[in-house]
């Protein structure tokens, strides 16, 4: 499966069906729950039992919201899809919902908010959905209205998926113009399920505290079997690792007539879409060889 | 929707100078008991536009629930208050976190854009033109 970001819009994919199979999906909730665990561990707030106001930004049906709510915070919860708004509703999560586009701002006055989680939804940003998107844009106005929101000091962990290096950078390029201090820490990265990536961001300028946090199993560990569920399928299939050099080699599959010219197009009027640097569609473009080349 | 979000949210639409204080309309209101918490509310009481959250609660007819003026710190949070009655600490709890807007709308000062508020949720989603 792709992942959702590939698929549709977000407002358009996360629509009831989806929203709900979001929810009542056991592995789905475990997974959302454990990031949002250790994405308030990353937030560092201080121990004082002193509730805070925090930001969920792309909180979907509040599965992230509740961890918050259970460690005692009041949040505001910001998503989207008015789909998995709904959900939240019905779940009865404790924070306050709004219906808005991250990529637009955030509309809040400045530092009022003492910290800000988001999971699985900065790259959103990096799609250009409709005509009008650009994701700089887009990834600039978010992270501008969310050093303003954000109190001195305060600090914000922005889980997300990049497709590839240049989507990380364009992201923590994005943050750093806005004025934050931090870096991506990564959890698990030697497994290509487990690894996740978190952005980690402090309002202000560098000082002792906003040194970034260490990874989980940097030193080569692999996660242990009980963080290892989300790897497994329900079947119980386990995959053994094999050396690459061991691997047998996929076979490659030969498709007669290629993929044709209107394919082609289409694929590069999408990377456009996305701000690659595409040549221009010219009349040699996709056109067919010889028959003696 | 709580008043404290209320008192946070700012609109963004273009054009706008500072899209503060939102004027708030609501036709649905309901209250919704929370534990108090003094600290939380020490915390937060410096970074909330009082004038903004007086004007809310006139706005959902509750003229006597926050005096004109801010009471002072030593009021609030004076020992024993939040186990009174009526007290001032009771009263701002009240307000920021029980009162929850159903139904309404949001108004932005500077543009007239209305932003609606369906179910609790207010929708503050713009137009491709208003970016």
């Amino acid at each position: 499966m792709p992942r959702p970001e590939f698929q549709a819009p977000p407002d358009v994919f996360y629509n009831e069906s989806e929203a709900r199979k979001y929810t009542t999906s056991s592995r789905i909730i475990e997974i959302q729950s454990r990031i949002s665990e250790r994405a308030l561990e990353l937030l560092a707030l201080p121990n004082d039992g002193v509730p805070k106001m925090l930001l969920d930004i792309g909180c979907g049906s509040g599965l992230s919201g509740e961890t918050l709510t259970e460690h005692g915070h009041h949040w505001i919860g910001y998503d989207i899809s008015k789909s998995m708004l709904d959900v939240a509703l019905e779940r009865e999560t404790e924070g306050d919902l709004l219906l808005a586009d991250m990529g637009q701002g955030l509309g809040l006055r400045p530092g009022v908010i003492d910290g800000a989680i988001s999971i699985s939804a900065v790259q959103w940003l990096c799609n250009a959905d409709k005509s009008s998107h650009d994701p700089r844009l887009r990834l600039k106005a978010f992270f501008g209205s969310l050093y303003r929101c954000l109190a001195r000091g305060a600090r914000a962990v922005l889980q997300f998926y990049a497709d590839n290096v240049k989507q990380s950078e364009m992201i923590v390029t994005a943050a750093m113009r806005a004025g934050f201090a931090g870096g991506v820490v990564v959890d698990w990265p030697h497994s290509s399920k487990a690894k996740k990536s978190y952005l980690v961001l402090t309002c202000g300028p560098p000082s002792v505290n906003t040194s970034l946090p260490k990874g989980k199993g940097e030193n080569g560990e692999m996660c242990s079997d009980d963080d290892d569920n989300e790897s497994s399928d329900e079947d119980g299939d386990r995959t053994v690792g094999i050396y690459e050099r061991n691997r047998p080699k996929k076979r490659q599959k030969t498709k007669k007539n290629g993929k044709g010219k209107d394919w082609l197009l289409k694929k590069k009027e999408q990377m456009r879409r996305r701000g690659h640097d595409v040549p221009a569609d010219t009349k040699y473009t996709g056109r067919k060889r010889k028959s003696y080349f | 929707m709580r008043l404290l979000t209320h008192n946070m949210l700012a609109s963004n639409v273009r054009g706008a100078t500072t899209g503060y204080p939102l004027t708030l309309e609501a036709t649905k209101w309901c209250t919704k008991e929370v534990e108090l918490n003094a600290d939380f509310i020490r915390g937060l009481l410096p970074k909330i536009d009082w004038r903004a959250l007086v004007d809310a609660t006139r706005a959902l007819g509750l003229p006597e629930l926050l005096p004109e003026e801010q009471p002072p710190e030593e009021e609030i949070f004076a020992e024993g208050a939040a186990d009174v009655e009526g007290s001032a600490i009771r009263r701002i709890h009240h307000a920021l976190l029980e009162v929850h807007v159903q139904e309404g709308s949001l108004v932005c000062p500077d543009t007239s854009r209305c932003f609606p508020i369906n179910k609790g949720i207010p929708n503050m989603m713009l137009h491709e033109d208003e970016v």
